[in-house]
């Protein structure tokens, strides 16, 4: 299938459930409510036409201050990027997160790369996954205040780790 | 004594044990803690992050075309790899294409840089195992190679060859028969290399069944490149997905059954020897022509029309100071990297500076699942697992 | 090596403690190669055959500090990093020299953002800094020969 027919199936499908839709230089995406998130990517991945079985890559963005931006009304979107390998098709589902209500469902069960990828969506742009197992930072310190990839973090204000020595022992990483 | 007090009881409790972050087994800096129950892993667990360079962030505050060290510096084992990837995905962001010549150009530099990245991934793998011989011959390969690099275009490891549009630079005369003989001489290299160590008892008492990475895990972890083919699932962006003109060329996709770090490490061999086939070919079929698209809006004007005609001045001063602006929008390009499916996303907001740049690091997903794969083995297991993911922490942590 | 032919028979050579001290130093560093990135790539071409540091009496790499006296920071330091860095650093004997290897580790480099350290002097005194985004082999081994430079000059003093 082209991404555009998946675009017209999830479309089709799921109708007013679908925010936004959007295609560029031949990729497609939708934008959905993160409630209805685990719903659309269970059915493209369990579809037999789109059969999508590999999360790809998850990635938080922050369109705080996007230029002549009127129709999105949220500040953050989470863009999961989906493959099949029986079709060899790509497709890309987006989840709207508003600035008051930080929250995602998370998707760790359905795809366990999920579980890294969320902590680091987590950690840099502080987005919070309902029903994550472990939603610790990942990449910054835990000392870290604030959320490194957020439009309003100022790139070079650093923080440093005051506490080698605790960080050092075994205590923190919890063994899951 | 009779009632056996005297006798200490034999601890229960597991050890825990700090494998890294400053470990040499650990190639980098990432850190695996391990208990132990005697030296059988009862539990594992990763930290990464120390080498969170703020290559997404940094990206945002400059200009897309001086995107293209900073990505040369994810995958350090094969750098250009890298920048290649990003100048195509900015190609298809912009909706041009690269001249034939340049694309050749691309799959023989990457392809170079997949070799390196093997080289130096199994002869490190095979330190760690203890025999150090492999890795001092596999390294003098990948100076040679360092040495094309520099006569190609000046600098020996973080090339900054490629450009968006094309390359920077064309081969040098007779550096493409350069190219084919050192391709020869290294296919000999890894053969001897891999006959050291294909059937040796040791090597395989060591990998054989250590790390074994099943399919299921394989496709929920996201995991790609020789780690994944290992598992036997053939997946290969430059087979599904081709670009720069790989579906000309006959190469194989080599696949493995079972997962482990053995399985791995052939894997890697097969697909040097198959870099060195697409190379030849490359080579062979090398087009003439230029080696950057002629869009003025992208690509620098030759330095003749910059010194001696007003247009091109303009043209290049606009370009050095407001940089190439893409359209609104968002893209997701995946190629093959030395470890897996490379992917870039990128969101534009019209302006020369990325809104959002996310590279898919193949490494992060390989990584994560390395955790499962060590539990209920030996520590030494773990090593050598770990070295056959082949983590490279620039990328991993970007 | 020569030198016993112009003793005239006596086995005996009079010298400063000082000056022998250091010419023995001065060709058996044993370096810790911390090692993070990039550069960490590049060390291993100072120490395969084409390079070969051992020429200059540097090329037993020890992994554990406690055996080093020259520590090689090879590499990005991140915030995080900084901790292990400085750890590693005192967990090494008396004497010891220090080379920060490639502008990340010299001054961030071009990555002045917020998760690298501006240069590892903040957190642990440097000896030689070199340059270039990686340095060329050459350009570590002419550090190790400042090394042995600076090591020739010291005297017993310094090491209190």
């Amino acid at each position: 299938m082209t991404e555009r027919e998946i675009m017209a199936k999830v479309t089709g499908r799921f109708g007013a459930k679908v925010l936004q839709s959007y295609e560029f230089r031949g990729q497609c995406a939708v934008t959905v409510k993160a409630g209805d998130l685990r719903e659309v990517l269970t059915f493209l991945r369990d579809d037999a036409d789109t059969a999508t079985d590999w999360l790809m890559d998850l990635a938080g963005v922050d369109y705080l201050g996007f230029p002549d931006d009127d129709d999105r009304e949220w500040r953050f979107e989470v863009a999961y990027q989906l493959y099949s390998s029986s079709q060899n098709h790509r497709f890309r589902v987006k989840v709207a997160v508003p600035e008051d209500k930080l929250q995602v469902p998370s998707i760790w069960d359905l795809w366990a790369i999920a579980n890294w990828m969320e902590r680091e969506v987590f950690d840099l742009y502080g987005v919070s996954f309902t029903g994550h197992p472990n939603l610790r930072r990942i990449l910054c310190h835990d000392e870290f205040e604030g959320h490194a990839l957020r439009k309003d973090y100022p790139i070079n204000k650093r923080q440093k780790l005051s506490s080698p020595a605790e960080n050092l022992l075994c205590a923190k990483v919890e063994l899951a | 004594m009779s009632d056996g007090t005297h006798v200490r009881p034999i601890p229960s409790d597991l050890l825990t044990l700090n494998i890294g972050p400053a470990h040499p087994a650990t190639h980098g800096t990432l850190r695996v803690q391990v208990q132990l129950d005697g030296e059988t892993i009862r539990n594992a667990a990763c930290e990464i992050g120390y080498l969170h360079r703020g290559f997404e962030k940094q990206c945002e505050t400059v200009y897309y075309q001086f995107v293209i060290p900073y990505a040369e510096r994810l995958n350090y084992m094969g750098p250009v790899n890298n920048s290649n990837a990003w100048c195509y995905a900015m190609e298809q962001f912009l909706g041009i294409e690269a001249p034939a010549r340049a694309q050749a150009l691309r799959v023989i530099t990457s392809e170079l840089g997949r070799i390196i990245d093997h080289a130096v991934c199994i002869g490190t793998n095979l330190v760690d195992l203890g025999a150090l011989t492999n890795f001092w011959y596999m390294f003098n390969y990948r100076e040679k190679v360092y040495d094309l690099y520099e006569e190609l275009c000046g600098a020996r490891m973080m090339v900054n060859y490629p450009r968006i549009g094309g390359v920077s630079l064309d081969a040098p005369d007779d550096w493409l028969e350069k190219c084919l003989r050192l391709v020869d001489e290294m296919g000999e290299a890894v053969s001897e290399v891999q006959a050291l160590i294909s059937r040796n008892r040791i090597f395989m008492d060591r990998t054989v069944g250590a790390g074994t990475i099943t399919k299921e895990l394989a496709i929920s972890h996201g995991v790609t490149g020789p780690c994944l083919r290992a598992a036997g699932i053939g997946y290969d962006v430059r087979k599904a997905q081709p670009y720069w003109g790989y579906e000309k060329y006959q190469f194989e996709v080599p696949v493995a059954d079972g997962g482990d770090t053995y399985d791995r490490t052939i894997v890697r061999f097969q697909e040097m020897y198959e870099s060195c086939k697409i190379i030849r070919q490359a080579i062979a079929s090398i087009p003439g022509g230029p080696v950057l698209a002629s869009d003025h809006l992208v690509v620098l004007p030759e330095k003749d029309k910059v010194y001696n005609t007003m247009e091109g001045l303009i043209n290049h001063f606009k370009l050095v100071m407001h940089g190439i602006q893409p359209p609104k929008g968002e893209l997701y390009s995946a190629t093959e990297g030395g470890n897996g499916e490379l992917g870039f996303y990128i969101v534009s907001d019209g302006s020369a500076k990325p809104w959002r740049v996310r590279i898919r690091p193949p490494c992060f997903a390989n990584f994560s699942v390395f955790p499962k794969i060590i539990k209920g083995k030996m520590v030494s297991d773990a090593i050598a697992a770990l070295g056959s993911i082949n983590i490279i922490a620039g990328e991993l942590d970007r | 090596m020569g030198l016993e032919n112009n003793l005239e028979g006596m086995p005996v050579l009079a010298t400063r403690l000082d000056e022998v001290l250091s010419w023995g130093r001065k060709y058996s560093l044993w370096p810790m190669p911390f090692g993070t990135a990039c550069c960490a790539i590049e060390f291993m071409g100072v120490v395969s055959s084409r390079f070969d540091v051992s020429r200059f009496g540097a090329e037993l790499v020890r992994f554990s500090p406690r055996q080093a006296d020259l520590l090689l920071i090879m590499g990005t330091i991140t915030q995080k990093q900084a901790p292990v860095l400085k750890q590693i650093y005192d967990q090494m004997p008396n004497p010891k020299w220090v080379i920060s290897m490639g502008a990340c580790a010299s001054s961030g480099g071009f990555y002045d953002n917020y998760s690298v350290v501006q240069g590892v002097d903040e957190l642990v005194p440097v000896d030689v800094y070199v340059a270039g985004c990686p340095p060329r082999p050459e350009n570590v081994i002419g550090a190790i020969v400042k090394i042995q430079e600076k090591i020739s000059r010291e005297n017993l003093q310094t090491w209190r």
